[in-house]
């Protein structure tokens, strides 16, 4: 892309008429007209390319951000919001002086294109949002979602996915607590690779992304700028995949896990000795945004000397250095006198730092190259004011036939035999198979504070070593209830979170969420993405947990097939003491189990219709927010005051998926009684929200009881921690022996 | 008067926190050392712990073993300073020669997380007189390149020396000869493991066991009583 003369503001100016490629770079004619009219010229090159990947859907949230409003606008009054919205993720008190940021974000397009070092860098691009908030990163997570758990392609994506993750992860000694990996048709061509990440620090660390005082330094640290992921915004996470395009490989980030772990280290020491004024990761983007996001947040303009970029490849041009993605690299904003102690530290970690501009006392953003201006910018423009656009969005017209198509019609089992042989086929399933030999891909023991991690309900991360406060984070999402309605999918999937977080014992205190969708040009897509985040909205306000971050990534879709409308959720929660944690495992024979909640023929998008018969159809359990904050309360309660000695949330799958989970977990069986007014089937499938299985100790049961009673929650008693079968009375019973086989051989039958 | 122990930071270090806070919790002193310091500061046992030493993009420990704090530890623990290399710890050791053999990537090419079973073969050596000969332990296990090889001698030797410390029980994680999981020189003073006691010394994080303080509590007492 070298260009002579060099393409600089001055040059701009004077020809007017040169043609830029604003059209490759992915801007549309009249975004391109909005720039030059912004501009009062034509951009240069280097403006364009920074004006082309900020605003893309993925930096700018143009079709998005219409919706997403409500977030703040619906937001509960929370006293635990320390940062909102907006910034690089969001941070929550948790007491005792201690504040915990948390952000889940996508990396869905380059997973599929590149699955090991799109994973890893997903991995490696959420911990920089977590440490630029001046946080010790201390957990990671994992939503995932694949194609069909038997398609050859699966084959191909899932382990390197899983294999990124972990090779990234690991080396950062972070440990992996939580997540899900689900399997369905509809991710063939477009599977969801969602990372989270927690960071704890104390109140008084927190640090934002913003370049304030004339005179302060710009340093760039970590990496040298290479040729990698050029673009990768715009192109890659901005189209819809097609066979016909050559090959999105070069767009694709390489991911330096050891580099990332110096990052880490250097910077919180950084932080330590108060150095830092501001600071923003590079991630999508690259400098583009860092550069431009730094400048508009702070009160004055910024000057960069480009040249001055420690570079991998000496050939690379102005606009590429400013579009790179090279992974692992860092902005921090640091006072003058403070420049020698930061290069200082930086090179005790072995660490590249080098000082790349200054905040000026303007309000421009301008860039250097070889002595010349190249960018002269409002950095507002670049960073804020992208273009807005208002989709048009329309309920589909198929959705009325598919809410009739009614999954509580299914033929269902008539004897017992049948009964039981859809349980084992249901816990064998790949959905609701044991997931061990993907997590244990991960290292859940690192840092030496896990509580709990997955299989449990939430992951459990202690913060005080003495006093044993820590925090909790479930992440979840349910495409086939949202496909069958978005606004309760939403719902279901933050209730479901709200639930897990509060069945291990800890309070939920807020959400981040990963909204994935299909083509927002599509009207039935943007119809689906309005409703999920029109539920998620009301959902939040009703249980009281403000979203404090998240991500949208549209356009998951492969030709006209978008994926089902997946709205992740992801909830956190604090627990005074983690000594009180409640897990999912039966701790011991004889320990009565109570079902809490009301258990309805609710079998639309259940797991049971999936497996059983392959069918998508009717609508999803009903949401009962005031429900789910009882129950959470109850549950909460219990943990706390030692009633309970384990407890798992009923989700996809229903009762039997949870108790099979609990035995085969604690080695220990189980015999159930079928409650009055139930059938076995009902009992066993039904995927009724605002519920959850609990084993009480027998010296607890009337204080249990008389909670419940009080509270107003229905509690049934449905059986006994027992054996080495689950057995249902009257029914079927299947050992221990049987279902670990069907549970835990069908991931490594598949992917080993 | 308690014992002072160090535990070495590596770039790519990444349990030297969870060890020094095992040391602590088995009563005695951490002190932290730095790689590029060749000054062990006076200590009376150093930990080498896992990580991903300079990200472990050559061989696991290969570029470690070479830092100025190597030089003197490789000379101090051949005079008889304890030693304890925990994975890539281990990894290190076998890379700077204080322990035979040396380390493949799992024979299944997969990284590793487990609650490992594990039978004591040695318990006297200086971090393991705590337990018994023989005992069953569980300790968790997280490794790429954990396989244990040396050659048919060596092996011979480490069997017949006694100074096969620990053996895998119940499965073989990463297809170590012999069932391998830790071994120790023949003074007894340098032990090598892959898995990981210092995630071992709490009830209710990690695994929830404490199997793995006796580690800890051998050095102390040995140090102590010395």
């Amino acid at each position: 892309m070298s260009r002579t003369p060099l393409d600089t503001v001055e040059h701009a100016a004077a020809t007017p008429d040169v043609e830029l490629p604003w059209a490759e770079l992915g801007l549309k004619k009249d975004e391109y007209e909005r720039v030059v009219e912004i501009l009062g010229r034509r951009p240069t090159g280097a403006e364009l390319a920074m004006y082309s990947v900020m605003w893309s859907e993925h930096c700018s949230y143009k079709s998005s951000k219409v919706h997403l409003r409500q977030f703040g606008e619906k937001a509960p009054r929370s006293d635990a919001m320390l940062v909102g919205i907006g910034e690089n993720a969001g941070v929550v008190d948790v007491g005792q002086g201690y504040a915990v940021t948390f952000k889940v974000e996508s990396h869905n397009h380059p997973s599929y294109v590149e699955p090991y070092q799109g994973a890893a860098t997903g991995v490696g691009g959420i911990v920089r949002d977590i440490i630029a908030m001046g946080a010790r990163p201390v957990a990671v997570v994992d939503p995932l979602r694949f194609g069909a758990a038997d398609h050859p392609d699966t084959k191909r994506v899932l382990p390197g996915v899983v294999a990124g993750i972990g090779g990234y992860g690991n080396c950062l000694g972070l440990p992996n607590i939580g997540g899900e990996v689900v399997f369905d048709a509809c991710y063939q061509g477009n599977p969801l690779v969602n990372a989270g990440a927690i960071g704890v620090m104390r109140h008084e660390d927190i640090h934002l992304a913003k370049a304030s005082g004339a005179g302060n330094k710009v340093i760039l640290y970590g990496a040298r700028t290479g040729g990698d992921g050029i673009g990768g915004a715009s192109i890659l996470a901005s189209e819809t995949f097609d066979d016909a395009k050559p090959s999105k490989r070069p767009a694709v980030q390489v991911g330096d896990p050891f580099q990332e772990k110096l990052l880490i280290e250097c910077t919180l020491e950084a932080f330590q000795e108060k150095l830092v004024v501001g600071i923003q990761d590079l991630g999508a983007a690259g400098l583009s945004c860092a550069t431009s996001e730094l400048a508009s947040n702070g009160s004055g303009g910024m000057r960069v000397t480009l040249d001055d970029v420690p570079l991998r490849d000496s050939t690379l041009s102005p606009e590429e250095i400013l579009m790179s993605e090279s992974q692992e690299r860092m902005c921090a904003v640091v006072e003058p006198e403070k420049v020698d102690r930061f290069l200082e530290i930086c090179e005790k970690w072995d660490v590249i730092a080098t000082v790349i501009g200054e905040v000026t006392d303007g309000d421009r953003l301008e860039i250097f190259w070889h002595g010349g201006k190249i960018v002269d910018v409002d950095p507002r423009t670049v960073a804020h004011d992208g273009p807005v656009y208002e989709r048009p969005y329309a309920r589909p017209e198929w959705q009325d036939a598919l809410q009739a198509d009614d999954a509580n019609k299914l033929p269902r089992p008539q004897s017992s035999g049948e009964l039981k042989d859809q349980v084992l086929k249901l816990v064998g399933s790949p959905n609701q198979a044991s997931k061990q030999w993907i997590t244990q891909q991960y290292d859940h023991f690192v840092q030496g504070n896990t509580v709990l991690a997955q299989p449990e309900d939430s992951g459990m991360i202690r913060v005080d070593e003495e006093s044993g406060l820590g925090v909790a984070i479930a992440t979840d999402g349910n495409g086939r209830y949202a496909k069958l309605d978005p606004y309760t999918g939403a719902q279901l999937a933050l209730a479901e979170a709200y639930r897990n977080v509060a069945t291990t014992g800890a309070k939920p205190l807020a959400v981040s969420d990963c909204l994935n969708f299909g083509s927002p040009e599509d009207p039935a897509v943007m119809w689906q993405f309005a409703e999920a985040v029109r539920g998620l909205a009301d959902g939040c306000l009703q249980l009281g947990t403000p979203v404090t971050g998240g991500n949208v990534s549209l356009y998951n879709q492969t030709g006209e097939a978008a994926i089902h409308p997946t709205p992740v959720v992801a909830v956190l929660g604090v627990i005074d003491d983690v000594a009180r944690r409640t897990p999912v495992a039966f701790q011991e024979d004889g320990q009565l189990l109570y079902l809490l909640g009301d258990t309805r023929e609710e079998f639309g998008g259940s797991a049971w219709s999936q497996v059983v018969h392959d069918h998508l159809g009717g609508l999803p359990p009903k949401v009962d927010l005031e429900r789910e904050r009882l129950l959470g309360e109850i549950l909460i309660s219990a943990s706390r005051d030692g009633m309970i000695d384990s407890a798992h949330d009923l989700s996809d799958g229903g009762l039997v998926q949870a108790v099979v989970e609990s035995a085969l977990l604690g080695g220990r069986g189980a015999r159930l009684v079928v409650p009055d007014g139930l059938d076995a089937f009902t009992f066993l499938f039904s995927e009724s929200a605002g519920r959850a299985v609990v084993a009480v100790p027998r010296s607890e049961e009337v204080r249990f009881n008389d909670m419940c009673g009080a509270r107003g929650l229905p509690v049934t008693r449905i059986g006994v921690v027992d054996g080495e079968t689950v057995e249902v009375q009257g029914e079927f019973s299947l050992s221990l022996t049987d279902l670990r086989e069907a549970h835990e051989g069908t991931i490594p039958g598949l992917l080993a | 008067m308690t014992a002072r122990i160090g535990v070495v930071t590596f770039p790519g270090s990444l349990d030297d926190r969870d060890t020094q806070r095992a040391i602590r919790v088995a009563g005695a002193e951490p002190v932290a050392l730095w790689h590029k310091d060749k000054d062990l500061k006076q200590v009376d046992a150093v930990v080498l712990c896992g990580g991903f030493s300079y990200g472990d993009y050559l061989r696991a420990g290969a570029i470690a073993r070479f830092s100025p704090v190597m030089d003197t530890l490789i000379d101090q623990a051949k005079a008889g300073l304890p030693v304890l290399g925990i994975c890539n710890g281990f990894q290190i050791l076998t890379e700077a020669h204080l322990l035979p053999g040396g380390m493949l990537g799992n024979d299944h090419l997969h990284f590793i997380c487990r609650d490992q079973k594990l039978r004591v073969e040695n318990a006297d050596t200086a971090w393991t007189s705590d337990y018994t000969a023989g005992q069953e332990i569980h300790i968790p296990l997280k490794n790429m390149d954990g396989r244990y090889v040396a050659d048919r001698r060596t092996l011979d030797e480490l069997e017949s020396e006694g100074r096969v410390a620990f053996r895998y029980l119940g499965m073989n994680p990463n297809g170590s000869l012999n069932d391998i999981a830790g071994i120790s020189n023949a003074a007894g003073n340098v032990v090598g493991l892959m898995p990981h006691p210092e995630h071992a010394v709490e009830p209710l994080i990690g695994t929830g066991r404490t199997d793995g303080l006796p580690f800890f509590t051998s050095i102390l007492k040995k140090l102590v009583n010395a």
